[in-house]
């Protein structure tokens, strides 16, 4: 007569075994796709970033060790790239945050047609990319654009500059300045994205318990005290959230560029290229494949750096 | 300002807060305006002669309007086309991406299997990695099995995001493991109960995936300018983005297409625009 506590055991066993078959049927689709389209290609990035390849499937890869890193080092479009992402950092993250914080005051309140002015401050972020840059190029179009048409007629200032130099209307997008070329698109993206920012903005606002604004009514304390010192510090969280997001954002941006700068042929000038655009122009341009893992490696430590200093963050918040 | 509120004349009160209303109501329409000229800019020039769009002052509403640019557009490009291969793309992401990663998320919120933490781990490690970071490989990769200038290269690009799975999972473990323990003892299988339980009880998860999965692939830039570059494969931005650079100077005509490009979104948008400002909220803020 067989042992019933061994039957039991291996009964168990094998619901143990089944109960995994089910687990595993539940991630694997996902999975696959994700290892496959994903991990693995992330994996090869780091290795491709040590390597010579001129992509080029009949062409054999070759180790360099750091040749591309040092190579890196001296290239004056990879740094004139990060320089440009930086700049354009430090432009959109400050502007979007308060222009995002602002609406979401405004919009916080009971106020008429709230719905509507949320919805058109959302709709940009969410309308295409290519065609609301077109209308933006149109727009401020150096000398038939509207906005310059209309400066003019105000200041009477020349579309061209004067022969014998003196101010003259800003050229937008293609202004030599780099830091105009800069705010021009810098503006656009405050413009396109600021809605999305708001949004969580506003999801702040409302997490905030209202007997804090109850106390400092009785307390006597004016709306902008009560901004101060009760709004902003409880929405600390929310903010460094939005902070992150921005940045993260700012350091992967390459379509906003194309689209306000670049002609038919998708080149950019020193005064617009981005770190993105510099590896992907790298690999399928340049047919340096290598070398253009080795920017991205730079994206990436990056991105994770300031990631990992979200988390920090988030630990001294949320304790 | 600063007097007590005894001595303060009556009306007073009230008229500070009509001061601080009209304010606030300024600086709404003031964003409102800026927010929407560009918009009637492109609507208003979308029904213009080429001559015309830029006269100053602008007419805002074109007294001989060009109808007839919305019908050239279509004989021009192939709107429809690119229209027809962003819907199937954005489609059937959205439909990968929902059931695959409910389906996983079910796993790692409910389910106990060995390396369940670190698969997840994985999930959760690349959340933050930009795709910008490993797309060159990826081409390399996807062209190798093939995939270059197809539709699938994007789809499978764009299917499996860890965001997707980090973000219903979140939503899964809000829900009770008892109800769980409840439809086992009542026999349900676990496909079951991710069926009949969890799907119906995570709508707002899953219609907020479905959004942001939906606005994103129809939205993609970079990922179909890598792949996809046969002229029939194209999708409406890059395939607009031709357009634009090829016939630079109808102004009237990339206006319209414009127009045309961006109705789609806007028909979404304002169908489940409160999904999409709960969405963000919930999956901002929790995220």
């Amino acid at each position: 007569m067989p042992d019933p506590s061994k039957i039991l055991k291996a009964g168990a066993n094998r619901r143990k075994i089944k109960d995994h078959i089910v687990a595993y049927s539940f991630t694997a689709p996902n999975f696959i796709g994700f290892g496959v389209f994903t991990l693995i290609p992330l994996a090869f990035a780091f290795i491709l970033a040590f390597y010579s390849w001129n992509g080029s499937p009949n062409q054999e890869m070759q180790f360099i060790a750091f040749d591309n890193f040092v190579k890196l080092m001296g290239d004056a479009k990879f740094w004139r790239a990060l320089w440009n992402t930086v700049l354009y950092t430090l432009g959109t993250v400050p502007l979007t945050m308060a222009a995002a914080l602002g609406l979401a005051i405004l919009l916080n309140q009971k106020v008429r047609g709230r719905n509507f002015f949320r919805s058109v401050a959302f709709f940009p972020y969410v309308a295409s990319l290519v065609a609301v840059a077109a209308v933006w190029n149109y727009l401020f179009s150096p000398t038939v654009g509207p906005i310059n048409n209309l400066l003019h007629s105000i200041t009477g200032l020349p579309f061209k500059p004067p022969a014998g130099g003196g101010m003259s209307l800003p050229r937008w997008a293609a202004d030599p300045n780099p830091y105009v070329v800069m705010f021009t698109v810098v503006f656009f993206s405050v413009w396109k994205n600021m809605g999305y920012y708001m949004v969580i903005y506003l999801a702040g606002l409302q997490g905030i318990s209202q007997d804090l604004y109850e106390a400092a009514d009785i307390d006597g304390a004016s709306k902008w005290q009560k901004f101060w010192k009760i709004t902003l510090p409880q929405l600390s969280p929310t903010t460094f959230f939005v902070l992150m997001i921005l940045v993260i954002n700012s350091f992967k941006v390459y379509d906003i560029f194309i689209n306000i700068f670049a002609g038919a042929d998708n080149q950019l000038t020193d005064n617009s290229r981005v770190l993105v655009y510099q590896i992907y122009n790298t690999a399928f341009r340049d047919l340096k494949f290598g070398y253009s893992s080795a920017m991205a490696m730079v994206l990436f430590v990056i991105v994770l750096g300031i990631t990992l200093i979200q988390f920090q963050g988030e630990k001294k918040f949320t304790a | 300002m600063a007097g007590s509120p005894e001595y303060a004349p009556v009306g007073a009160p009230k008229k500070r807060f009509r001061v601080s209303t009209v304010l606030i109501y300024v600086m709404l329409i003031v964003m409102a305006v800026v927010m929407i000229v560009p918009f009637a800019w492109m609507l208003s020039s979308s029904l213009k002669l080429n001559k015309d769009v830029f006269s100053f002052p602008m007419e805002w509403i074109p007294s001989n309007p060009q109808w007839s640019n919305y019908i050239k557009i279509w004989q021009q490009i192939p709107l429809l086309r690119f229209i027809w291969n962003t819907l199937f793309l954005s489609v059937v992401v959205t439909f990968l991406q929902v059931l695959t990663s409910s389906f996983a998320a079910y796993a790692f919120a409910k389910l106990r299997f060995k390396g369940r933490d670190f698969l997840f781990l994985a999930y959760v490690a690349t959340i933050a990695v930009p795709w910008q970071s490993y797309m060159v490989p990826q081409f390399a990769m996807m062209r190798s099995m093939g995939l270059n200038n197809t539709h699938l290269a994007i789809i499978c690009l764009q299917a499996f995001t860890a965001f997707g799975v980090f973000m219903m999972r979140q939503f899964f473990r809000s829900v009770p493991d008892e109800l769980c323990e409840a439809a086992r003892i009542d026999g349900l299988s676990e496909y079951g109960i991710w069926a009949r339980i969890m799907v119906p009880l995570s709508k707002p998860a899953m219609v907020t995936l479905v959004i942001f999965t939906f606005v994103t692939t129809w939205n993609d830039f970079l990922g179909p300018m890598i792949y996809l570059t046969d002229k029939n494969l194209k999708t409406v931005q890059i395939g607009l983005r031709m357009f634009i650079s090829q016939y630079s100077a109808e102004y009237g005509l990339i206006m319209a297409a414009s127009v045309v490009a961006l109705i789609p979104v806007l028909a979404l948008f304002l169908a489940l625009q409160r999904y999409f400002v709960q969405g963000i909220a919930t999956s901002g803020i929790k995220g």
